[in-house]
C-alpha cells in the first residue's frame, strides 16, 4: 500500500478512494439487508389482527440465547433441546389457544458480544414476543438493560445470579427461575451448622458470582467453621493445586459450588491426591447421572466407580433422572421420546423442560388476550401459585421477582438420592429458612401434560 | 519541492472532502434504517475499526498479532470504568480519547517488547496476551468485576445532538442511531487519519521496514522505533474500537475478549486483503454479515441447531485456508490485481508501453504500478 | 505437603506442555513453521481413540489407531496445504494454520459433538501410597512422563545419529543446498510434518488420559505448549522437555499460591523475560536466532 517512490503517489490515492468506495458498499449491503426486517415490520402493523408484538392469531414467537458452541457448550447447549422437545409436545396437542410456540434458539457461545448482537435479532428483526430462558450471567447481563428498555418479558434466565429477580423496579420485565445461589448457600450452611458442628468446612468455589453467592450465603451460618476457601477459573482443567490446597487444610467437608465437569475434576484429582472429605455439591454441579457418565471410564480400570458420587450431598429443585417413578420425570420421558430427538434425556433436558412449563403455564394464566405487559402482570399477580415441576413456589409478586424459593438437601445413592431434610425455602438476605408448607412438591402434571388454561 | 507539497494539500483537501461525503452518505443511511441495521452497522464500526488498526501492524508493518483483541478489552474496560457512574460520567469524546490513550501506553510497552519479535514467536507472545488480559479482569474482581464484567450505563445522546439532527433529517434520532452515527463517524476520520499516515513518510518506513529491514536500515531508518510506533497506533485504535464495543454491548466482560475475537480480527483482515485499509471494511462486513447465513443454511439443510452453530466457524476456517493459499492478496488484493491484468493486457494489445498510457482515471500511473502493489502487499510481509 | 502436591502436580502437567512442545519442536526444524493447529489435530485424533474405546477395543489398541491417524494427517496437511503455501511471508503458514485450528474444531464438534466426555487412563491415576502418605502422583502420570521421556530420546537418536534425521535438518536449514546434496526435500518435509503429528497425537493422549475431553480440551495447551517450546529455544528437544517440565511447575505454583485466573499472565511473563533477555531459549544450540 505504501509506496517508497514518491512518484506512485497517485496510485495509493486511489487506493483510498477504494476504502471509501467499500466503506459505502458496506453502508449499502447493509441498507439492502435491511429489506427483510423492515417488510416484516409493516406488513404486521398492517395485517391488524394481532395487537402485541410476535403474536398472531395462530403463532406466538419467542426466542432465547445459548452456548451453542464453544467452551461452555457441552451441557448448556442440551437445554434448548428439552426446551424445544416440550414446546413441539405443546404444539402437537392444539398450542396455547391455538397459538403455535415458535421458538428461536441463537448460539453466542457464551460470549456477551454475541449476547447482544443475536438479542437484536430476535427482538428487533425476529420481533419475539418474549425472551424465555436466556443462559448465562455474564451473557444475559449485556442484555438486560436492552430487554427491559424494548419491554420484552425476560422470563426465567438461566441462571441463579441475583441481579435478574432482586430489583423488579430497574427491571420490571426480567423474571428469574432457579433458586438462586445465595439461599442455597444458606440452607446448606443451616443444615451443616446443625447436624455437622464440628466439621471443617473447605469451599470450592467458581470465580464469579455463582461461588461469589454460594460462599456469602454458606458464611451466614458456618463462617468459623469454614477453613479454607478456593476458586477454580473455568477452562483451567487442571485443580490439582486447588484440591491440594483443601487437603492442606485439613478441611473434612468440602462444599462445591461449580459446574459437573469440575464434579468431575475434583473427585479425580482429590482420589488422585488420596484425599477423601465428605462432599456437597450445589445442584448445578451434582447431576448425578452426568458425572456418572463422565467418571464411568475410570470404573473399568482404574478407580472405583459405580455410585462415582456415593454419599454425596447435593440439593434438588427439580425431580430429576435420579427418580424415573416421578410423575413430572415420566412426563419428560413421554415428551422426550415423542420428540424423536437423538439422545437421552438429561437433567440439562428436564431443566429446558421445566422451563417451558412454567412458560407455557404463565402464557395460559394469561388468556386468550396475550400482552407482554399481562403476560408479566400475571406471572407478578399469581406467579407464587403456578405449582408444577418445583419442589417449592416461585417468589414472583410485585416486589420479587426472584425464583423458585427453596430446596432439599439429599445425599446420593446410586442411581437413588436419600432425603436429609424436607424441602426447605428463604429469601435472599437474612430472611428466615422454614419448612415449605404449601405442598408444591407433591404437584402432579396435569392429564394432558400441558398446564391448563388460565 | 514547492509542487510536490502543493499536491500534497491538493489531495489532503480532495481527501478530506471524499471523507466528509462519506460521513454524510453514512448518516443518511443510518437515519433511514431501523434500529436493528443501526445496531449491526455499529457492530460493522467497531469491527472494522479494529480490523483496520490490525491492517496497519500486519499488512502495513508486517508485524503479526494475535492478540487485538487484548487491546480492544483494555478500550473497553476503561470506558466501562469511566462510565460506571452516569451522575459523575466524564463527557463521551473524552472517555472515548481515554480509552484510546490507555491502549495506546499499554501499545507502547507491548510493542517495545514485540519490535524484538518475529513471526511466530511474535505470534505466540500476542497469543499468550491475548489469553492473558481477560485473567487480568477476572483476577481484580473488585475494580473489574471478575467473570461477569462491568456493566456500562451507555450515555444518552447530547442535546445538541438531537437537535443537529432533528435540524438536518427532521426526525429525532433513536440511541441505537445515535451510537451508529458516533462509530461511523470515528470510523471515517480515522480511517481518513490512517490512509494518511499509511500514505506519509511514516507509513512509508513502515513498509519499508516490513519489505527489506536491511534496506531500510541502511536507508538510515530506526527499525526498532518503526515498528514501536505502528503497534502504538494500532494499538490505540483497536481500543477505541473496544471503547466504542463496550457502549454498543453495555458490558466490558472477559468472556468477550476472549481468543476468538483476536482470531476474527484476523480473519477480517486475511479475508479482505493484507495491507489494504477497505478490505479491513469487506473483511468485516463478510464475517458481520455471513455468521447467520451459514447457520440459517445449515438449519434448512437440516442440520441440528448446535451443528447448524458451528457451520460458520468452519466455514470460517476454510476460507481462511483458501485465501492464504489461493489468493494471498484477499478480495480487495485480488480484485485490484485482476483489474490490473485486465488493464495490462489491454494495453499489450494495444501494444502501447503501459506506462505511458492512462487506462483507468483512477490510476492514472498506468499497470506498472498495479501490477507490483499486491506483489508488495504479498511477497512483502516479510518481518 | 500441599507445596509437594502442588509442585508433583506441577510436573505432570509439565510433561504433557513437553510432549505437545516436542510436536511443535519437530516441525519448526523441518520446515521453520510453527504449527498452530498442533492442538486441533490432536484433539481430533483423541477424540477418534475415544470412539474407539467407547465400541470396545482396547486403551492400547486406539492408542495406537491415533497415532497412525497422527501420522496421515500430518503428512495430508504437509501435503496438500503447507507445500502451496507461500512462504515467502512469515505470516501466511502461520494464518494457514490458525484457519486449519478454526476448522478443525467446528469439524470436530459437528462430528464428535462438543460434550464433556471422559478418557480412560492406561493406568491408576490414584497417587501413590508411602508409608500411609499419598503423594499427588499415580502409575498414570508417571506413563505419562515416562512416554514424554522416551519420545524425546527417540527423537536426539533420530536427528543426531541417523541418516533421515540429518537429511530432514539439512532441508529445513536450506532446501537449495539439500536439494544439491541429493535429499529429496518434499518426502522429508512431509516425513518432519508425520512425526510431529504423531507426537502431538502422543501428547493429547496423554493429556486426555484420565481426565475429560472435548473439541476445547487442547486449547490453553496451544499456549502453553508454545511457551515450552520457545522456553527450550524451539529447536531442541532436550530444550522442550525441560521447558515443559519448567512452565508446568511454575504454572501451578502460581494457580495454587496466587490465582487460577492468573495463569495465562504468568505465561506471558515468563516468556516476555525470557525472550528479552536470553532470545536464544535456555537450551538451545544455536549461538543466536532471530526471535
Amino acid at each position: 500500500m505504501t509506496h517508497l517512490d514518491p512518484r506512485r503517489r497517485r496510485g495509493a490515492r486511489a487506493v483510498r478512494l477504494g476504502s471509501l468506495t467499500a466503506a459505502a458498499t458496506a453502508l449499502t449491503l447493509g441498507l439492502a439487508a435491511c429489506g427483510a426486517g423492515a417488510d416484516r415490520e409493516s406488513s404486521t402493523e398492517e395485517s391488524g389482527g394481532a395487537t402485541e408484538t410476535g403474536v398472531t392469531e395462530d403463532s406466538i414467537k419467542i426466542g432465547a440465547h445459548f452456548p451453542l458452541t464453544g467452551v461452555a457448550a457441552p451441557g448448556y447447549s442440551e437445554i434448548p433441546t428439552g426446551a424445544k422437545a416440550y414446546f413441539d409436545y405443546v404444539n402437537e396437542n392444539g398450542g396455547v389457544y391455538d397459538r403455535q410456540i415458535e421458538y428461536l434458539v441463537e448460539d453466542d457461545g457464551y460470549n456477551p458480544s454475541n449476547t447482544s448482537r443475536v438479542t437484536d435479532q430476535l427482538v428487533l428483526e425476529d420481533e419475539i414476543f418474549a425472551m424465555v430462558g436466556g443462559l448465562g450471567t455474564p451473557t444475559h447481563s449485556a442484555v438486560i438493560d436492552f430487554l427491559n428498555q424494548e419491554q420484552v418479558p425476560d422470563m426465567f434466565v438461566s441462571s441463579g445470579a441475583l441481579a435478574w429477580g432482586e430489583d423488579p423496579e430497574t427491571n420490571p420485565y426480567t423474571f428469574s427461575w432457579q433458586p438462586d445461589y445465595e439461599i442455597e448457600g444458606k440452607i446448606i450452611g443451616q443444615y451443616i451448622a446443625e447436624n455437622m458442628p464440628d466439621a471443617k468446612v473447605g469451599l470450592f468455589l467458581q470465580d464469579d458470582d455463582f461461588g461469589d453467592d454460594g460462599e456469602a450465603g454458606v458464611r451466614q451460618y458456618i463462617d468459623d467453621q469454614i477453613v479454607e476457601s478456593v476458586r477454580y477459573t473455568s477452562g483451567n482443567t487442571d485443580v490439582g493445586p486447588q484440591i491440594a490446597a483443601l487437603q492442606a487444610s485439613g478441611a473434612d467437608l468440602v462444599l462445591g459450588f461449580n459446574v459437573p465437569s469440575y464434579t468431575a475434576l475434583s473427585q479425580l484429582t482429590a482420589q488422585q491426591l488420596g484425599y477423601e472429605p465428605d462432599w456437597y455439591y450445589s445442584n448445578v454441579g451434582s447431576d448425578p447421572a452426568l458425572v456418572g457418565s463422565l467418571l464411568e471410564q475410570f470404573s473399568e480400570g482404574a478407580v472405583d466407580g459405580g455410585g462415582a458420587l456415593d454419599g454425596v450431598m447435593t440439593s434438588e429443585y427439580i425431580p430429576g433422572t435420579d427418580q424415573p417413578d416421578d410423575p413430572w420425570v415420566q412426563l419428560w420421558q413421554e415428551v422426550w421420546d415423542a420428540s424423536g430427538e437423538e439422545g437421552e434425556l438429561t437433567n440439562y433436558r428436564i431443566y429446558g423442560m421445566s422451563q417451558a412449563y412454567a412458560f407455557t403455564q404463565a402464557l395460559m394464566a394469561t388468556g386468550p388476550d396475550l400482552t407482554r405487559d399481562g403476560l408479566v402482570e400475571t406471572v407478578e399477580e399469581i406467579g407464587a401459585d403456578l405449582g408444577g415441576p418445583p419442589l417449592a413456589p416461585f417468589r414472583f409478586s410485585a416486589d420479587s421477582h426472584m425464583g423458585i424459593s427453596g430446596v432439599r438437601i439429599v445425599e446420593l445413592q446410586g442411581n437413588d438420592t436419600e432425603e436429609l431434610t424436607p424441602v426447605l425455602v428463604t429469601d435472599i438476605g437474612d430472611a428466615p429458612i422454614e419448612e415449605e408448607s404449601s405442598g408444591s412438591a407433591d404437584d402432579a402434571p396435569p392429564e394432558s401434560g400441558i398446564p391448563e388454561e388460565g | 519541492m514547492q509542487m510536490l507539497s502543493r499536491a500534497w494539500r491538493h489531495t489532503l483537501v480532495r481527501h478530506a472532502t471524499l471523507a466528509v461525503l462519506g460521513l454524510l452518505v453514512a448518516v443518511v443511511v443510518l437515519m433511514s434504517v431501523d434500529d436493528f441495521r443501526n445496531r449491526q452497522l455499529t457492530e460493522l464500526a467497531y469491527m472494522a475499526l479494529a480490523a483496520g488498526g490490525l491492517t496497519l501492524l500486519t499488512g502495513i508493518n508486517g508485524q503479526i498479532s494475535l492478540g487485538h483483541g487484548a487491546f480492544m478489552a483494555i478500550g473497553a474496560y476503561t470506558t466501562a470504568l469511566l462510565l460506571q457512574d452516569p451522575e459523575t460520567a466524564l463527557p463521551l469524546p473524552l472517555v472515548l480519547l481515554a480509552s484510546l490513550l490507555v491502549a495506546l501506553v499499554v501499545g507502547v510497552l507491548v510493542g517495545v517488547a514485540a519490535a524484538r519479535l518475529h513471526g511466530p514467536y511474535l505470534a505466540g507472545a500476542t497469543l499468550t496476551l491475548a489469553i492473558a488480559v481477560p485473567g487480568i479482569a477476572r483476577y481484580f474482581s473488585t475494580t473489574l468485576g471478575g467473570e461477569q464484567g462491568l456493566r456500562v450505563t451507555s450515555p444518552e445522546p447530547p442535546a445538541w445532538f438531537l437537535d443537529a439532527l432533528f435540524f438536518l433529517t427532521g426526525t429525532e434520532p433513536s440511541n441505537s442511531q445515535y451510537y451508529a452515527i458516533l462509530g461511523w463517524t470515528l470510523l471515517v476520520v480515522v480511517f481518513f487519519l490512517l490512509a494518511n499516515l499509511i500514505r506519509g513518510r511514516v507509513g512509508r518506513r513502515w513498509a519499508a521496514v516490513r519489505d527489506d529491514e536491511v534496506a531500510a536500515e541502511l536507508a538510515g531508518i530506526n527499525l526498532a522505533r518503526a515498528r514501536v510506533s505502528a503497534f502504538t497506533v494500532s494499538a490505540a485504535v483497536a481500543g477505541l474500537a473496544g471503547a466504542l464495543m463496550a457502549i454498543q454491548i453495555r458490558l466490558a466482560a472477559p468472556t468477550a475478549f476472549e481468543l476468538t475475537l483476536s482470531l476474527t480480527l484476523l480473519t477480517a483482515i486475511v479475508l479482505g486483503g493484507l495491507g489494504t485499509l477497505s478490505g479491513a471494511i469487506i473483511g468485516s462486513v463478510v464475517l458481520v454479515y455471513t455468521a447467520r447465513i451459514a447457520t440459517d443454511v445449515g438449519t434448512a439443510q437440516g442440520l441440528d441447531s448446535i451443528a447448524a452453530a458451528e457451520l460458520a466457524p468452519l466455514v470460517y476456517g476454510t476460507v481462511m485456508i483458501l485465501v492464504i493459499l489461493l489468493a494471498p492478496a484477499g478480495l480487495v488484493g485480488s480484485l485490484l490485481r485482476w483489474r490490473a491484468a485486465r488493464a495490462a493486457r489491454g494495453a499489450d494489445r494495444r501494444t502501447t508501453p503501459p506506462a505511458a498510457r492512462p487506462t483507468d482515471p483512477h490510476h492514472p500511473d498506468g499497470p506498472a504500478d498495479q501490477q507490483r502493489r499486491p506483489v508488495a502487499t504479498t511477497k512483502g510481509d516479510q518481518p | 505437603m500441599q507445596l509437594l502436591n502442588t509442585l508433583l502436580s506441577g510436573l505432570t502437567l509439565g510433561a504433557v506442555y513437553a510432549a505437545f512442545a516436542l510436536a511443535l519442536v519437530l516441525i519448526w526444524r523441518s520446515t521453520r513453521i510453527v504449527n498452530f493447529a498442533q492442538a486441533p489435530m490432536a484433539m481430533v485424533t483423541t477424540l477418534l481413540a475415544l470412539e474407539l474405546i467407547d465400541a470396545g477395543y482396547s486403551y492400547w489398541v486406539a492408542g495406537a489407531v491415533a497415532l497412525f491417524a497422527g501420522l496421515v494427517l500430518g503428512a495430508a496437511v504437509e501435503f496438500l496445504l503447507i507445500r502451496r503455501v507461500d512462504q515467502s511471508s512469515e505470516i501466511n503458514p502461520v494464518i494457514l494454520t490458525l484457519g486449519l485450528f478454526v476448522a478443525l474444531h467446528a469439524a470436530a464438534a459437528i462430528i464428535f459433538s462438543s460434550q464433556f466426555r471422559s478418557f480412560p487412563a492406561p493406568f491408576s491415576i490414584r497417587g501413590l501410597e508411602v508409608g500411609g502418605t499419598t503423594f499427588g502422583i499415580g502409575p498414570a502420570d508417571l506413563f505419562a512422563i515416562g512416554a514424554v521421556v522416551v519420545t524425546m530420546g527417540l527423537l536426539v537418536l533420530l536427528f543426531r545419529f541417523t541418516d533421515v534425521g540429518l537429511k530432514m535438518r539439512a532441508s529445513a536449514f536450506n532446501q537449495e543446498v539439500a536439494k544439491l546434496l541429493g535429499v529429496r526435500v518434499g518426502s522429508m518435509l512431509t516425513l518432519g510434518w508425520a512425526l510431529a503429528a504423531v507426537v502431538g497425537s502422543l501428547s493429547g493422549l496423554l493429556i486426555a488420559g484420565g481426565g475429560l475431553v472435548h473439541p476445547g480440551y487442547m486449547d490453553p495447551v496451544v499456549v502453553y505448549g508454545f511457551v515450552a517450546a520457545v522456553l527450550g529455544g524451539l529447536d531442541s528437544p532436550v530444550g522442550a522437555v525441560v521447558g515443559g517440565l519448567v512452565l508446568g511447575l511454575s504454572l501451578s505454583l502460581v494457580s495454587g499460591y496466587v490465582g487460577s485466573q492468573l495463569v495465562p499472565l504468568a505465561a506471558l511473563v515468563i516468556l516476555m523475560l525470557l525472550l528479552t533477555l536470553k532470545p536464544a531459549g535456555l537450551f538451545s544450540q544455536a549461538q543466536a536466532r532471530r526471535v
